[in-house]
């Protein structure tokens, strides 16, 4: 097991380099200059080159990529062309509101997903059933930031419960958690029960029925825990997916948090705030899948023997 | 004579949710072919005067901030958003196919260069993706397309490799090559036939959620630009008046759900005619 940990571990390594290379000549394919947003209008070719010169754009690709990655590594992240301040600065300022958002939401998705997927697999093909899963569907296919505004309509507006936007009690971030977890939830739903279903025929649950245990006993302490092996796998994958999805709800509800500066970033053409984030979006989904890699391993004994 | 020589899209029809989904889809599609026989007004004239009006007679879903008839506005939206996601998924189809039958084909470090690319795409949200894509191709209907045809890449490659690995070993493929069949014959005539209805079927459900993406793009201003309506891009110019006129967000958004929920209905209506539900799971 210990050795599995760190092979899987290593293996980040190479998949680390091959991400931030793409992230780093992505952004230099993006049309638009940073510098023409620096400069005031009018100014001589000489102040173009000497901004250049200061933010290192005037070397060649590779060289900027290698002082780029050597300055990441030591966790300089650079400095924000429009705003001025520390990349890290930024960042640091707004990973814990994207943290604290999708935490929540990835907990909600979870808790509520797993209870409606073991509710509809207990009452397969009848109106439980049905009904969790025709609602289910009907919630994975409004796009979060429609969601986002609608619920914001009713519950803020119209009913005056919570603050419309912004980030500053708890009471902001329950319609944003809600955004975001119902589309996770359809997808942890329909896993639970597809997966109780399956477990539900294996042999093992055949004999304990034969040993005369309990129908709902069988279900929730045994089959449950077979069908939890691939709902936490999922789960673990879906962390970089709910902080993607955090992008357009962050923007929706006006909130401080990594999808807001990436998107602002993204069009006032600020290189080095972009990458950061993607940095750290992409850094989310790689811990997120080792994560995930090593919880199975961890509560699957089959996958732990085939590992060694 | 019997149902079963019906082509399988048809035979769905014949279960009711099928059959509901079914009707919905085609009369969205309809409606967006015919759209200027069915549309009593244009997008994209503008009637300042009439701005603000929910729904009523003379408009059956109200009017947007320029006085613009929303139900128009919505049928046209209906041609951008379908067409736009319909062609990227097309698209995203026919390369990944080719990727992945060359990828399973080929085997040796080319399937092994495939799979790293395709599994790390595949860990990321489409949406990040597709955001960045359009910031390098620039907004608009093509750089959506492209954008959305990039983001769903991963998964049909992946599925169509999966595909074409598990029929390799199947005996059919054993006796055609035992009855002299050559390469190509094998992986045109028997391989890539036999993969096409999962991947066409995962297709159609993926255009739903490209339909979702597009919005999406379109809600951030990246889609098609005005004065063309996509229904994301009506969402987008509602956004900023959800307070005072909800209607102009209200709508599309149902729009977008209902088609989506539709072709979900319709995808595991035609799932269950083709018998396929355990091939579709088949994408490691």
């Amino acid at each position: 097991m210990f050795s599995y940990l760190i092979r899987r571990v290593l293996m980040l390594v190479p998949v680390f380099f091959a991400v931030s290379l793409v992230i780093f000549l992505i952004l230099h394919f993006i049309p638009g200059d940073p510098i023409d947003n620096l400069l005031k209008v009018g100014s001589s070719p000489q102040a173009r080159t000497e901004m250049e010169a200061r933010y290192g754009l005037d070397q060649p690709l590779p060289v900027q990529y290698g002082l780029w990655l050597g300055r990441v590594l030591t966790g300089d992240l650079g400095t924000a062309i429009v705003a001025r301040r520390p990349v890290a600065d930024l960042i640091a300022q707004a990973l814990p509101h994207s943290l604290r958002l999708g935490g929540l939401a990835l907990l909600f998705s979870s808790v509520v997903g797993v209870g409606l997927g073991v509710v509809a697999a207990l009452n397969r093909d009848r109106w439980p059933d049905r009904a969790i899963m025709g609602g289910v569907l009907l919630g994975s296919t409004m796009p979060g930031f429609w969601l986002g505004l609608i619920l914001m309509l009713v519950f803020s507006v119209w009913l005056g419960w919570f603050p419309v936007s912004g980030a500053r009690s708890w009471q902001a971030l329950v319609l944003p958690v809600l955004t975001i977890g119902l589309g996770g939830t359809a997808l942890v739903a329909r896993i639970t029960r597809v997966a109780m279903i399956e477990a539900a025929g294996r042999d093992f649950v055949l004999l304990l029925h034969a040993k005369g245990l309990s129908p709902l006993r069988i279900q929730l302490r045994h089959v449950l825990r077979h069908a939890l092996i691939p709902v936490v796998t999922i789960l673990a994958l879906r962390i970089g997916w709910i902080l993607g999805g955090a992008v357009t709800v962050e923007v929706v509800f006006a909130r401080p948090g990594l999808g807001t500066l990436l998107i602002k970033s993204l069009s006032q053409h600020d290189y080095p705030v972009v990458q950061a984030c993607l940095l750290m979006l992409a850094m989310a989904v790689m811990l997120g899948t080792l994560l995930g890699d090593i919880l199975q391993a961890a509560m699957d004994p089959r996958v732990r023997a085939a590992l060694g | 004579m019997s149902g079963r020589a019906l082509p399988a899209p048809l035979r769905a029809f014949r279960r009711p949710l099928g059959a509901v989904a079914g009707g919905w889809l085609a009369a969205v599609i309809l409606a967006a072919l015919f759209a200027p026989l069915l549309t009593p007004y244009d997008y994209d004239i503008q009637a300042l005067k009439e701005a603000y009006q929910p729904a009523s007679a003379r408009h059956w879903l109200g009017t947007d901030e320029f006085g613009r008839d929303l139900l128009t506005r919505l049928i046209y939206g209906a041609r951008t958003s379908l067409s736009v996601s319909g062609i990227a998924i097309a698209l995203s189809v026919a390369c990944g196919m080719t990727l992945g039958a060359a990828a399973a084909w080929f085997g040796g470090w080319f399937d092994r260069a495939v799979t790293v690319v395709v599994d790390l795409t595949w860990s990321f949200p489409e949406i990040l993706i597709a955001l960045i894509l359009v910031a390098i191709i620039g907004p608009g209907t093509t750089g959506t397309m492209v954008a959305i045809s990039v983001a769903y890449l991963a998964q049909f490659t992946r599925l169509t490799r999966a595909q074409i690995l598990t029929l390799k070993s199947e005996t059919f493929i054993e006796a055609a090559r035992s009855l002299g069949a050559g390469n190509a014959h094998i992986l045109f005539r028997h391989l890539l036939p036999n993969a096409l209805a999962p991947v066409l079927v995962s297709a159609m459900l993926a255009t739903g959620d490209a339909i979702i993406l597009e919005a999406t793009l379109g809600f951030f201003g990246l889609g098609a630009q005005p004065p063309v309506p996509s229904w994301g891009g009506m969402m987008s110019a509602g956004s900023a008046l959800v307070f005072k006129a909800p209607w102009i967000i209200i709508f599309p958004g149902l729009a977008v759900a209902v088609t989506v929920v539709a072709i979900n209905l319709f995808g595991d209506a035609l799932i269950a005619e083709l018998d396929i539900r355990a091939r579709m799971r088949r994408q490691v």
